[in-house]
């Protein structure tokens, strides 16, 4: 395929941490969204230069799509190495669209304890919402034809990289 | 009816559907329930939403504490709701068939039955009765299979040892009677687990065993030799027709796990029993309490592994 369509994901992440960087406080806790998040809120981690360790989620357990599609099949497992009672976080993916995944992180994250604020920072904001979720910080915003979707995909070097897939229909 | 005419345990699609027996369960179905295993017990959240507004029925038509308990607690942890059933005091004793309880459990609208029979194969026979979209699980049927018992010492061992590739390990005692014992030895032989022992007196080992690609021993000192992982089996007086052992004692003596025998395997050898353990019969306190004993660890791991089973299941509609 000649060229990417898509912006570029390195480009993208250097705007959101710029729009980050202002509201980060010493004991703001950052957590990653297997897989893609994980990764954007791995370098966002470094880049910040925070204190507090990076906490994953893995959000398979709270899935509403769970009696739909089953387990998922390769799992992660959450890690949250901090108190989340009182804390700022901000919860991090890579792509935005229905907020279904968002809605289940927020499950899982009060489950740990009750935050004192949770702002949503993402590498692309692309529309589509079946709730009412909205990104503090967005890399950037993409309107989609229905039936295409946007992976990000890392390579051997940690090089991020937006993909277009057409559903197969 | 079975959804899957050439595996009644899987669907139409190959995914789990009932768990009956190790017995011909695909290597990638094993290893992705130790794998989700894993990750619950990984979790610092013990309860998650997975099963919420599910119906669990433990169906225990013979006694036992800690299977039951640990499905039940395993259940709860994925938000199900379980109901417990004393068979002894319920319908059953009244007369009505096992198929008629069933069916009456189906109608309050059940999601899963956990099922104990003293009788080989009542698991099966519950799974082709029950409509399409229940879920059955075993947990011991007669002398025949113990899956999630088989899982969790799979996962014990798993997780001391790392890897099945290089492992020597011995079954010992009364093999006969043991659904542990077969479910393991399907299960180690799925996984690629090169030798398994099987030790004990000829009257309580099954004829033919060998079959299975297993080595006998009637000598224990001999069979422990240089083996990484033990497992003990509780002598089954219950099930046991017919004068099959001189005397406890004697069995003690001769296939008892004390620590001079003990010290015949690997320095690093794990021991592990599925409980209950008579100490003094099959096992010795010193072994049973000492350093090379996972036996504690192996109850909490069975919570895992059947809330594996049981997220799996539920989510293959």
């Amino acid at each position: 395929m000649p060229g990417n369509p898509l912006p570029d994901a390195e480009q993208l992440l250097t705007a959101l941490i710029e729009q980050m960087r202002p509201a980060m406080g010493p004991e703001t806790g950052l957590i990653g969204i297997h897989t893609g998040g994980a990764w954007v809120a791995e370098r966002l981690h470094q880049a910040l230069k925070l204190q507090t360790p990076l906490a994953t989620l893995d959000v398979s357990f709270y899935r509403d799509d769970y009696e739909a599609r089953g387990l998922h099949r390769d799992l992660k497992g959450s890690e949250i190495p901090f108190e989340v009672d009182g804390r700022d976080l901000i919860l991090v993916d890579d792509v935005l669209y229905t907020g279904r995944t968002i809605r289940a992180a927020l499950n899982e994250i009060f489950d740990y304890g009750r935050p004192a604020s949770v702002l949503l920072a993402v590498l692309v904001d692309r529309g589509g919402r079946q709730l009412p979720v909205a990104a503090q910080f967005a890399g950037t915003t993409l309107t989609l034809k229905p039936g295409q979707n946007i992976a990000l995909k890392r390579n051997d070097k940690g090089r991020l990289n937006l993909e277009l897939r057409e559903d197969k229909r | 009816m079975w959804l899957n005419p050439t595996n009644p345990q899987l669907d139409r699609k190959g995914r789990l559907h009932h768990l009956l027996t190790l017995e011909g369960l695909p290597a990638e179905i094993l290893w992705q329930i130790l794998d989700t295993a894993k990750s619950f017990l990984g979790t610092k959240v013990k309860k998650v939403p997975l099963l919420r507004g599910k119906s669990v029925f433990n169906l225990f038509f013979e006694p036992s504490t800690r299977t039951r308990t640990t499905f039940e607690i395993a259940a709860k942890r994925l938000s199900a709701d379980v109901i417990n059933l004393n068979i002894a005091v319920s319908s059953q004793s009244k007369g009505e068939s096992l198929l008629d309880t069933v069916d009456n459990l189906s109608a309050m609208h059940a999601d899963m039955f956990i099922v104990r029979h003293g009788e080989s194969g009542a698991p099966h026979f519950i799974a082709r009765h029950v409509a399409a979209d229940i879920h059955v699980i075993n947990a011991g049927d007669g002398r025949h299979s113990h899956p999630t018992q088989g899982l969790l010492d799979m996962y014990t061992i798993r997780h001391y040892k790392k890897d099945f590739s290089n492992l020597r390990v011995a079954i010992v005692g009364d093999v006969l009677h043991s659904r542990v014992a077969r479910s393991q030895i399907h299960a180690l032989t799925t996984l690629g687990c090169p030798e398994i022992r099987v030790i004990g007196p000829k009257t309580l080992l099954p004829a033919n065993v060998e079959q299975l690609g297993v080595h006998v021993h009637h000598d224990m000192r001999q069979g422990l030799k240089d083996v990484d992982v033990v497992t003990m089996l509780r002598l089954q007086n219950e099930r046991m027709q017919g004068a099959l052992l001189p005397s406890a004692q004697e069995f003690y003596k001769f296939y008892g796990l004390t620590g001079d025998k003990l010290a015949l395997a690997k320095p690093d050898a794990i021991v592990l029993h599925p409980g209950p353990m008579n100490r003094g019969v099959e096992i010795d306190s010193s072994v049973a309490d000492g350093k090379q004993s996972v036996i504690l660890p192996q109850v909490t791991f069975g919570i895992a592994i059947r809330m594996a089973v049981m997220s799996i299941m539920a989510g293959n509609k």
